[in-house]
């Protein structure tokens, strides 16, 4: 057996020395642009005819803050419902029963394709079609007083965004691997409890981020409500600005809110992709 | 005399234009340890996964226990079970994939306590102590608190034996319980089956490794295109094949 030949000269040792940071122009040269395009605008808006004083007088008035608080309330509710529609019909829609998928894919189809504005419209304006609505020999009401902007918009948001949901819901369903339902049979579970305890909570740390994405789209899409008269933050600003012709201020305070409301749903996503990421996340040994 | 376990009567099963069991009879007797061997595509696993009801038999039948599986007979003809009824029989066996499929969003222990918690209905605290105890049985009892990502594929497979023993089955399935692990991971979840084929459990084992069927099984049934082709002891099936496939086979496989 021959010995082991010496290393061959000529490849110095390296280890020991840094490698040394790199000067990275650009980044210097593109901040330095941005910046300056940020001035321009702040010095324009400092310039525009906007009385700032009515911004900061109207960011906490009583009506505004009413409204947000509206505004949160129905983003909320109608996300719920939202959730749980999407949820029954992502069910339906995967179920081996053709009558519920067709039924499934019939809502989907209804609420996707037509706009959300004029389905709110619909059900605010709902006493045209029904004057009187109830459960025959029950229960009967004028439908006029029952169908408030409050419950219009529940409805027309919720129900339009169960359409929406569905389909996350479906493809947090169908990214959950087929091993997963097949071991959930073999130790005896029925379809139902096999989504409820295997297949859902697997399908949550997918669909997470698409709903927190759709959430911030309803506290958005809820500043629709504002043409059935829902006094979200919107509305009641316009409502101001209609008196005091203050329109820009006011567009301004209502984007304010929106934005901090937004603002702080990122960061409560985070906690809930964590809090579903159980099992995924952790360090492999 | 006793009566086999497991009893199947010309079963076949084809998915669209692929027959993947051509009228296949079987007994499996009670306290046997049967290997099914052959290539892929030859049946094996369907046949494992008719008995487990995660597929249905197009044509035959099969009974476990005396009775069944899957159908009512009535009046001259057959009426599919419920569900719920599925659910019972599928109890009677426990399966053991080859991709593990543990629940990655429980832990070890939550894994074993899901079926005899959630589908038994039996109190979780009287379930816990039985299923450390498996867990002690196949050598995990320090990763009870592990989520499955956390454990080798072993240790994984290993939870999964234990996850199905924890419903108290009178027949184990493993469906090549060792072919998605790293060779130095192979030997620990033998050691385990073996320990469970010693303790008397009715096992049918679909698997390539010959070795542990040589070593455990009281028979081999060696399948091709979706029938059987031969079977017998393993050390004459393995030692001393007679039909010309199972020669041809075990010389490709060795």
């Amino acid at each position: 057996m021959k010995p082991v030949p010496a290393l061959a000269d000529g490849f110095p040792d390296l280890s020991g020395m840094r490698i040394a940071r790199e000067p990275h122009w650009f980044r210097w040269i593109s901040a330095a642009l941005i910046v300056l395009v940020l001035a321009a605008i702040a010095r324009a808006f400092a310039h525009g005819q906007i009385e700032w004083t009515y911004v900061s007088r109207f960011l906490t008035a009583k009506v505004i803050l009413e409204g947000i608080v509206n505004t949160m309330v129905m983003a909320v509710l109608a996300m719920a419902l939202g959730i749980v529609l999407g949820i029954v019909v992502a069910i339906m829609r995967l179920s081996p029963n053709p009558v519920l998928k067709t039924v499934a894919a019939g809502y989907t189809w209804l609420f996707r394709g037509t706009p959300l504005i004029l389905q709110l419209l619909l059900w605010f304006n709902l006493a045209l079609v029904f004057p009187t609505i109830g459960v025959p020999g029950l229960w009967s009401a004028r439908a006029v007083d029952v169908m408030t902007p409050f419950l219009a918009a529940l409805l027309g948001l919720g129900i339009n965004q169960g359409a929406y949901t569905s389909e996350v819901m479906r493809a947090g369903m169908l990214s959950v691997d087929i091993g997963q339902y097949e071991a959930a049979q073999a130790i005896g579970m029925h379809r139902l409890r096999a989504l409820h305890r295997i297949i859902l909570p697997q399908a949550m740390r997918v669909v997470i981020p698409p709903l927190g994405n759709e959430f911030i789209g309803m506290v958005k899409a809820t500043s629709l409500a504002s043409v059935i008269q829902y006094p979200e933050v919107l509305h009641n600003a316009e409502n101001i600005y209609y008196a005091n012709s203050r329109v820009i201020e006011l567009l301004i305070v209502a984007g304010f809110w929106y934005l901090l409301v937004v603002s702080i749903l990122t960061p409560l996503q985070m906690l809930l992709e964590r809090r579903f990421a159980r099992g995924i996340l952790r360090p492999a040994r | 005399m006793t009566k086999p376990l497991v009893a199947i009567r010309s079963v076949s099963k084809s998915f669209g234009e692929f027959q993947a069991l051509k009228s296949v009879s079987l007994d499996v007797w009670p306290g046997e340890v049967m290997c099914l061997i052959g290539a892929s595509g030859s049946g094996k696993t369907t046949l494992l996964r008719c008995i487990n009801q995660l597929a249905v038999v197009d044509g035959g039948g099969i009974w476990l226990d005396g009775e069944l599986l899957g159908v009512r007979e009535q009046s001259g003809r057959l009426h599919r079970l419920s569900e719920r009824e599925i659910g019972r029989q599928r109890l009677k066996t426990g399966m053991v994939f080859q991709r593990f499929n543990l629940f990655p969003h429980k832990t070890a222990l939550e894994n074993i306590t899901e079926g005899p918690t959630q589908v038994q209905g039996r109190k979780a605290d009287e379930v816990r102590t039985e299923a450390l105890e498996l867990l002690r049985r196949v050598g995990l009892s320090a990763k009870a608190d592990w989520y499955p990502a956390q454990l080798s594929g072993g240790q994984q497979q290993r939870v999964a034996i234990a996850r199905a023993l924890a419903m108290k089955p009178m027949l184990m399935l493993f469906d090549e319980p060792t072919s998605a692990l790293d060779p130095e991971l192979v030997g620990e979840v033998l050691a385990v089956m073996k320990e469970l084929a010693k303790s008397g459990m009715t096992m049918m084992v679909v698997t390539h490794e010959l070795g542990f069927a040589r070593e455990v099984a009281d028979r081999v049934v060696y399948m091709d295109q979706g029938a059987i082709v031969e079977q017998g002891r393993a050390t004459d099936v393995l030692g001393a094949p007679r039909e010309e496939r199972t020669k041809a086979f075990l010389s490709a496989v060795i």
